[in-house]
């Protein structure tokens, strides 16, 4: 109903809000996918830029024409051949998932004696919950270094606890990569479980214990359903960009962690292959579409709820 | 039955612990003596005297804070926009796809975004650069600053900008005047979220950098690669020292404006 | 000006009965659709300069679409609504000669009280100086003048209304519209602010239109008022008219209490209506005239103040009677509100003020009583 009244007289205003912002995201956000799809379809080649055909207006439509029967899908081949490919996208999935566990697992608890906390504390906590996020992604994980690495915190802390008496190899294998990702993302998971768990009305509990229900079983029946809304926004705020993931399995991982964010650096970094790194994004991105649709309709019910 | 059990209070303090451990010993050894960064030589702050002497960090960081500053600011201006298109405007014609390029960026693998805007720069043949990464940075905070401004405009009381337009405003004015200044700490919030997340990103900037445009986060990101000097430690700190001070103060003020108004209130309330 | 009490007329005003007034406000044919929902199906209503109208009926009834059209923030998706002779259609809220005061008075956060009551004085371009002077004479008016500084959340609920109110009548609209504007308020405030109101709208000599789900704030302030369900008028009359003398079953349980016997009309001459009432195992005769066929359905509508109960039965030949036993009490202190189960099963509500100070009162449960009205205490409705 109010959208009907709000019709603006002066249409053009109206249509330049909308029309900047869309054209900022149509030309730096759309274009360069359709641009990455057409990389990937090409050959790699010595030069600038390192990689044929090159789409020339001045050629004419003809022009355009043979370009394109130049275009190869052998990049995607390589894709299926190539055991390191498949092996770092499952990888990636795998590492994904079970992260998302690990930090549903391990921020659960924290969000839930958050919501618990006496009101007045509920502010500075929520405040000393994010200003980790605040800081640097990278910052954080190379913190990380200095505490797994042989010579680093957490083997001098257990040595001089007497629990080990050799230096455990924790940097440069996975266990290292899953703890990165813990940490780093856990902010990400905490904050919109806690915004479910704080809504929750505290008398539903009430009346379950009036009616004879013991708290753990209160937990899973009432509460635990309650914050799903906060669990999956969570979950697809970790998942998504965990699979891609570079930062965390090139500082912390080692040979055998396959992330294939790291896949796609060495790619086009170090082999300069550009229309090989293209594939390996695009059919990335396909594996994500899905997650990342539902992810986007999630948040536009929950917005459209709340209002 | 809001009972604060041992359970939880264990809970959040090992939460916290677990948080802020890393980032403690990341402090504390930057005023490590010694070399090494792990083996502790007596308090020392001769790796801040040597930041101050580096010059190529120095400009690293003189270079982030630029791109971090304009890169918010128009995101800001942007997102506000879009945010205003996506919760005002009803369903216009191409809102899906409009609000689909909102929200995917926001889980967007930072590889995939910097590789696409990458291609598309050298597609159009445009020398990469300072001014590269800055369109980069402008593209993904601007729908950061997006979602925190739907969020709070989808709970602004309209009946306010009616009863501006009805007393003879009209509706641009009536953004500028009215909307505008009420949604502010909404706004501030996405520009500080834009400007950290630009002060952060390593991936993105190093795709879509060129010649003689190194960000702080390259810089740093090649140094730990190289080998470490407890130098990198001493960057780290003062960049979270400069993010605490914003976000405490941000917070304090906060506080204080609710408390503020929650005491007038209350004494609005007992008068007749 | 002398607070009159609310009787039949409540001031010697009356332009709806005037074949030669103009209409101020006009609906002409209106009608809204939102998607396949029509909130406003096809309506004609008249409101006249000075009169304060009231828009009245349950939520979801096109009252506050009504409302809306008026100020600009809907457009009639047919039929044209008319100002003073000029048709609205396409004008702008921004640009239309009517103010609004909102239910939540929508009064501006980030403004001091002065700043709110300025505000539409300043989109007019008004100079600064005459500005100062019209708000000053604005919060004298409201009574507010010390609190010109503060901010709305430093005021109470009250006062808040009071700058809404304020606001609104900066600009000397041609209307003042009202959205629910006593709802926020608690009883004791109600009170005292509609006498304010409605002195207040006779002294500047405006139109006033409210909008209320409320028959009590409609009867108090209301000169006539539009009683109103699903999209249509049902009835537009004085507070008196619509109370003793509705024209459907609808009004007649909207407003007030009521009891509905349903009958068979026996007769209609002699402007008289002679009803059969089977459930309540009475004859029932009223001096109205009913254009009805002998034979067809209608009910009879008695207030329950207009029936009296008595112990004992009326003297033969007195018509409109029926005897019961008394089912229940409902004391409210200054009346007694009497549950009569007549022997059909039928209940009928009638009230009876407790004029003495008795604890033990006369008639009690269980009690057979008669009850009985008089011709003209009631009507007789057809649908």
């Amino acid at each position: 109903m109010a959208g009907e009244g709000d019709k603006e007289r002066s249409g053009w205003t109206r249509w330049l809000v909308v029309a900047i912002p869309y054209a900022w995201l149509l030309i730096f956000f759309l274009v360069p996918f359709v641009i990455v799809v057409k990389i990937s379809v090409s050959t790699p080649l010595i030069g600038q830029p390192p990689y044929t055909p090159t789409f020339d207006i001045t050629g004419g439509i003809a022009g355009l024409f043979a370009s394109a029967r130049q275009l190869v899908v052998d990049n995607y081949i390589f894709l299926t051949k190539d055991a390191l490919y498949w092996k770092s996208y499952l990888s990636s999935l795998w590492i994904a998932v079970t992260s998302t566990f690990l930090v549903l697992l391990f921020s659960y608890p924290i969000a839930y004696g958050m919501a618990r906390a006496p009101r007045a504390w509920q502010p500075s906590l929520l405040m000393l919950i994010i200003l980790p996020f605040w800081t640097s992604f990278l910052i954080r994980v190379y913190a990380w270094i200095g505490i797994l690495k042989k010579e680093g915190f957490l083997n001098q802390l257990l040595m001089w606890l007497h629990i080990i008496h050799e230096p455990l190899t924790i940097l440069n294998t996975n266990w290292a990569v899953y703890i990165g990702i813990v940490y780093s993302y856990m902010p990400f998971m905490i904050l919109p479980l806690y915004a479910a768990l704080e809504r929750l009305d505290g008398t539903l509990l009430e009346a379950a214990s009036d009616l004879g229900c013991p708290p753990t079983r209160s937990f899973w029946q009432i509460t635990f359903p309650l914050s799903l809304p906060g669990v999956i926004a969570g979950s697809f705020l970790v998942f998504i960009p965990v699979t891609g993931e570079f930062v965390i399995p090139d500082l912390l991982g080692g040979h055998t962690t396959l992330m294939i964010g790291k896949t796609l650096w060495d790619e086009f970094f170090s082999n300069r292959d550009w229309p090989l790194a293209s594939a390996v994004a695009v059919v990335l991105l396909i594996l994500l579409v899905v997650p990342i649709v539902i992810f986007q309709n999630q948040e536009q019910k929950r917005l459209e709820r709340e209002s | 039955m809001r009972t604060f059990s041992r359970f939880n209070v264990a809970s959040v303090t090992l939460g916290l612990a677990f948080l802020y451990a890393p980032i403690l010993l990341l402090v504390i050894y930057s005023f490590n003596e010694s070399k090494l960064v792990t083996v502790w030589g007596g308090w020392s702050t001769r790796w801040y005297g040597a930041l101050l002497q580096d010059e190529a960090m120095l400009d690293a960081a003189w270079t982030t804070l630029r791109l971090a500053l304009i890169s918010a600011s128009v995101a800001t201006v942007l997102g506000t926009m879009a945010a205003v298109a996506l919760v005002r405007f009803g369903r216009f014609k191409g809102r899906s796809l409009f609000s689909g390029m909102i929200y995917a960026p926001l889980v967007m693998p930072d590889v995939i975004t910097g590789l696409s805007l990458l291609l598309l720069f050298v597609a159009l043949g445009v020398a990469r650069g300072f001014w590269t990464i800055v369109l980069a940075h402008i593209t993904f905070s601007m729908c950061y600053v997006a979602i925190v401004i739907q969020s709070r405009l989808s709970t602004f009381d309209r009946s306010l900008e009616e009863a501006a337009q009805d007393l003879g405003c009209r509706p641009f004015k009536t953004f500028l005047v009215i909307t505008l200044p009420i949604i502010l700490p909404a706004v501030v919030a996405g520009w500080m979220l834009g400007f950290t997340l630009s002060l952060d990103d390593l991936v993105i900037a190093s795709f879509t950098t060129g010649p003689g445009a190194t960000t702080l986060p390259m810089k740093i990101y090649s140094q730990v690669r190289l080998g470490v000097t407890p130098e990198v430690n001493a960057v780290c700190t003062i960049l979270i020292a400069l993010v605490a001070t914003g976000v405490v103060i941000a917070s304090i003020v906060s506080r204080r404006r609710e408390l503020e108004r929650q005491r007038a209130e209350r004494l609005a309330a007992a008068m007749p | 000006m002398a607070k009159t009490a609310v009787g039949p007329v409540r001031r010697k005003f009356a332009p709806w009965n005037d074949p030669a007034a103009k209409p101020f406000i006009e609906f002409r044919n209106v009608s809204k659709r939102f998607g396949d929902f029509v909130a406003v199906d096809d309506i004609s209503l008249a409101i006249y300069e000075r009169e304060f109208f009231a828009l009245l009926g349950p939520s979801g009834c096109g009252k506050t679409t009504m409302m809306r059209m008026v100020a600009g923030f809907e457009e009639p998706t047919s039929g044209d609504v008319m100002l003073d002779g000029h048709n609205l259609a396409g004008v702008p809220p921004y640009r239309r000669p009517s103010n609004m005061m909102f239910q939540s008075y929508a009064l501006f956060p980030h403004m001091s009280v002065e700043e709110n009551v300025a505000f539409g004085l300043k989109q007019e371009g008004m100079p600064k100086d005459q500005i100062a002077v019209r708000v000053a004479e604005m919060l004298k008016m409201v009574k507010l003048e010390q609190f010109a500084q503060r901010r709305p959340h430093q005021l109470s609920g009250g006062q808040r209304q009071r700058v809404a109110l304020a606001r609104s009548l900066a600009k000397k609209p041609k209307v003042l519209l009202l959205d629910e504007p006593l709802g926020a308020l608690d009883k004791k405030l109600r009170e005292e602010t509609q006498f304010e109101l409605t002195d207040l709208q006779v002294d500047l000599g405006l139109t006033f239109v409210i909008v209320t789900h409320d028959q009590e704030e409609a009867m108090t302030l209301a000169d006539r008022i539009a009683v109103m369900n699903h999209g249509k008028i049902i009835q537009v009359g004085t507070p008196a008219e619509i109370y003793e003398q509705p024209n459907s079953k609808y009004v007649a349980d909207f407003i007030g209490n009521i009891n509905l016997i349903e009958g068979t009309v026996v007769s209609t001459a002699g402007g008289a209506a002679t009803l059969d009432c089977g459930a309540a195992g009475t004859r029932v005769v009223v001096d109205q005239d009913l254009a009805a066929a002998p034979g067809s359905a209608a009910w009879f509508a008695v207030r329950p103040e207009k029936i009296g109960v008595s112990l004992s039965p009326p003297a033969d030949g007195f018509a409109n009677t029926v005897a019961g036993k008394v089912w229940d009490i409902g004391y409210l202190g200054d009346i007694s509100i009497y549950h009569v189960r007549l022997a059909s099963g039928a209940t009928l509500k009638a009230t009876v003020t407790n004029a003495t100070r008795l604890v033990e009162r006369p008639i009690t449960w269980e009690d057979n009583v008669w009850l009985t009205w008089s011709r003209d205490g009631g009507v007789v409705l057809t649908g």
